[in-house]
């Protein structure tokens, strides 16, 4: 010890040679986690996100083998058991042709479900796509690629997929393209600022010193460094589609009888509403459920994935 | 500034042109024309009504002519009404729809801003708990399925709210509602995650050191830069809710703009179909342009002319 008080950094009596075991610093104590690894770990320890993420898997699993367990089938018409009140034979009760409304809300879940998971997969398909190429692009293609993008933006989607659907005719493939073909502009925006963002950075300029081209920079380089983000909208984007095709379905632009979806059922309950609520109440219920199961997952996922975000 | 304001406007009306263009264009390529009826009428009064509206020239004189009306403030014929101008559609039905907008966003701003702050300074609290689960349920909720709730619930049930029509302010109170549940959710949502953030902010810490009331802190401080994210929420917002919905119109039967966007495309008017989108675009256009210049309002390190 020195007169001041301090530690005298030069007394080796002070140090301790550490033990053999340790002496590799290279050593790594516990395996190295990939980004999703770390991700899905922070992901788990969301008592929200999780219980999102069991809502979204039970209403799938409910969608996908409730209408095999039932008895009778969605178009199955019994006359005499027409407005039957919900519990006894029928869970949900039967709607004004005697059908099971249990069976039609599952097959209606199967549908709104299909659609918004095919929409959403295909509109962030072209939205990935486009931002990334006017992002990596920049300059004059990017400003005119990115014009258009506003173009659509100012126009009200709603009415976009009401003329698609117009066009087209009502029917399963239809809706799906509608809102495909009107819902990529976000992603393709999120994706366009992403790539800006990394095209500066280090490792793409390694990867252009050795040669990549455009093609291989995009997407091997560029496009996985923005899962986050892209992961996180396209969550969002589900439960919106949902909302589109009901509103369709309910505007009698969606999916024609003896088929049914969540909106179309919604839409079916209305004139008898006073008389049979339940009608009404059993398909909302799962439109909201839905929805609130994939919001939840989708801010898990935006606080997992990018942890500076979180509060 | 002014540069600022005449650059955006003249990109505000080339947009304006290119969303006509595409509008006019995708419009008369649906199948079907305004005069096909479930009752077939015979070919020549088709054929009169459609030269009578010029339906039989080819698209482009048309497209021509229209932009011509148009610069002349003449939105063109309805096909579907005979003698209704789309400009005499637009005067009828745009008051109902603009005074419920109007409400609807006062309504949304007046609620959703203090529940937001609310929930934020009572963070982890119960009051803070039951905004937070209120205005994620609000997100889930289908307008109409909220729309037909509410009349089931208010109307027909407790029988304390009137189901249609706009005479007195009670008749506006379930409209607005159903408009605005999922906004008033998101704002305040918004507002909180905002204030929030603003509250851990260094500017925040000095200004309590430097004695600054808790008043002043969260109203002047906090609250002044958290706005930002709701004013480029509620800009476009406005210029949405005020042009009309569809189902809120149709389910408390108000005359209001929204049942034309659907009508105008399933009847294949072309002109008010075409009237309801430019006014709309405009709205919108007009609406961000308005946002832009209210950050630097807001926020004087945001200067609108870079």
């Amino acid at each position: 010890m020195s007169a001041t008080g301090r530690l005298d950094k030069s007394d080796r009596t002070l140090w301790e040679a550490p033990p053999p075991e340790s002496k590799s610093p290279e050593q790594v104590s516990r395996p190295s986690m990939t980004y999703f690894q770390d991700a899905w770990r922070r992901f788990r320890e969301n008592p929200a996100a999780m219980f999102g993420l069991c809502l979204v898997a039970f209403i799938v699993i409910l969608a996908l083998l409730g209408p095999a367990v039932s008895s009778h089938s969605y178009w199955e018409q019994d006359l005499n058991r027409t407005n039957e009140s919900p519990g006894g034979e029928y869970i949900f009760g039967t709607d004004s042709l005697g059908r099971d409304l249990f069976v039609r809300v599952m097959t209606g879940g199967r549908i709104s479900l299909l659609v918004s998971v095919i929409a959403t997969f295909i509109s962030c398909l072209i939205g990935i796509l486009y931002g990334g190429f006017a992002g990596y692009a920049g300059g004059g293609a990017d400003n005119a690629m990115m014009r258009i993008v506003d173009i659509i933006w100012t126009i009200p989607l709603m009415l976009y997929a009401i003329i698609l659907m117009v066009w087209l005719g009502p029917g399963l493939h239809n809706i799906l393209i509608a809102i495909a073909l009107v819902y990529w502009v976000n992603m393709a925006r999120i994706v366009r600022a992403q790539v800006m963002n990394l095209k500066e950075t280090e490792f793409v300029l390694a990867a252009k010193v050795q040669g990549a081209g455009t093609w291989r920079i995009l997407t091997r380089h560029l496009l996985p460094n923005s899962m986050g983000p892209i992961l996180v909208t396209a969550t969002m984007m589900i439960p919106g589609a949902v909302f589109t095709e009901s509103f369709l379905s309910f505007i009698g632009l969606g999916i024609s009888a003896p088929l049914a979806s969540w909106g179309s059922l919604c839409s079916d309950s209305l004139g008898a509403l006073r008389s049979y609520p339940y009608q009404l109440f059993f398909p909302a219920a799962f439109i909201c459920a839905t929805m609130l199961g994939f919001n939840f997952v989708g801010d898990g996922l935006r606080d997992a994935l990018d942890p500076r975000l979180r509060r | 500034m002014a540069r600022f304001i005449a650059d955006r406007v003249v990109s505000i009306i080339l947009t304006l042109i290119a969303i006509i263009t595409v509008t006019f264009f995708m419009m008369h390529s649906v199948p079907g024309g305004p005069f096909a009826r479930d009752k077939e009428a015979p070919p020549e009064v088709i054929r009169a009504l459609e030269a009578k509206y010029h339906l039989d020239e080819p698209l482009y004189v048309q497209y021509v002519s229209y932009i011509k009306g148009l610069l002349a403030g003449d939105m063109g014929p309805s096909f579907q009404k005979p003698g209704v101008s789309v400009n005499d559609i637009i005067r009828q039905s745009m008051p109902a729809s603009l005074k419920i907008g109007i409400v609807t966003i006062v309504f949304v701003l007046l609620l959703g801003i203090p529940a937001g702050i609310l929930s934020a300074t009572r963070r982890d609290k119960p009051s803070d708990y039951a905004i937070r689960f209120i205005s994620t349920l609000g997100q889930t909720i289908p307008s109409f399925v909220l729309a037909t709730l509410l009349i089931y619930i208010f109307s027909t049930k407790l029988k304390i709210m009137p189901t249609f029509g706009l005479r007195s302010w009670k008749h506006y109170v379930l409209p607005c509602a159903a408009l605005g549940g999922y906004s008033l959710s998101f704002v305040a949502r918004l507002v909180r995650s905002s204030v929030l953030e603003a509250l851990g902010q260094d500017y925040i810490r000095t200004a309590r050191a430097k004695g600054v009331s808790e008043f002043q802190v969260l109203f002047k401080h906090a609250l002044r830069n958290s706005l930002i994210p709701v004013v480029t929420y509620v800009g476009p917002l406005v210029a949405t809710v005020v042009t009309g919905s569809f189902v809120v119109e149709k389910v408390f039967a108000i005359p209001g703009m929204g049942k034309f966007f659907v009508d105008s495309i399933t009847n294949r008017d072309y002109t008010v179909l075409m009237g309801l989108t430019i006014l709309d675009a405009a709205l919108l256009c007009g609406a961000v342009l308005i946002v832009d210049l209210l950050y630097g309002l807001i926020d004087p390190r945001i200067r609108v002319d870079r």
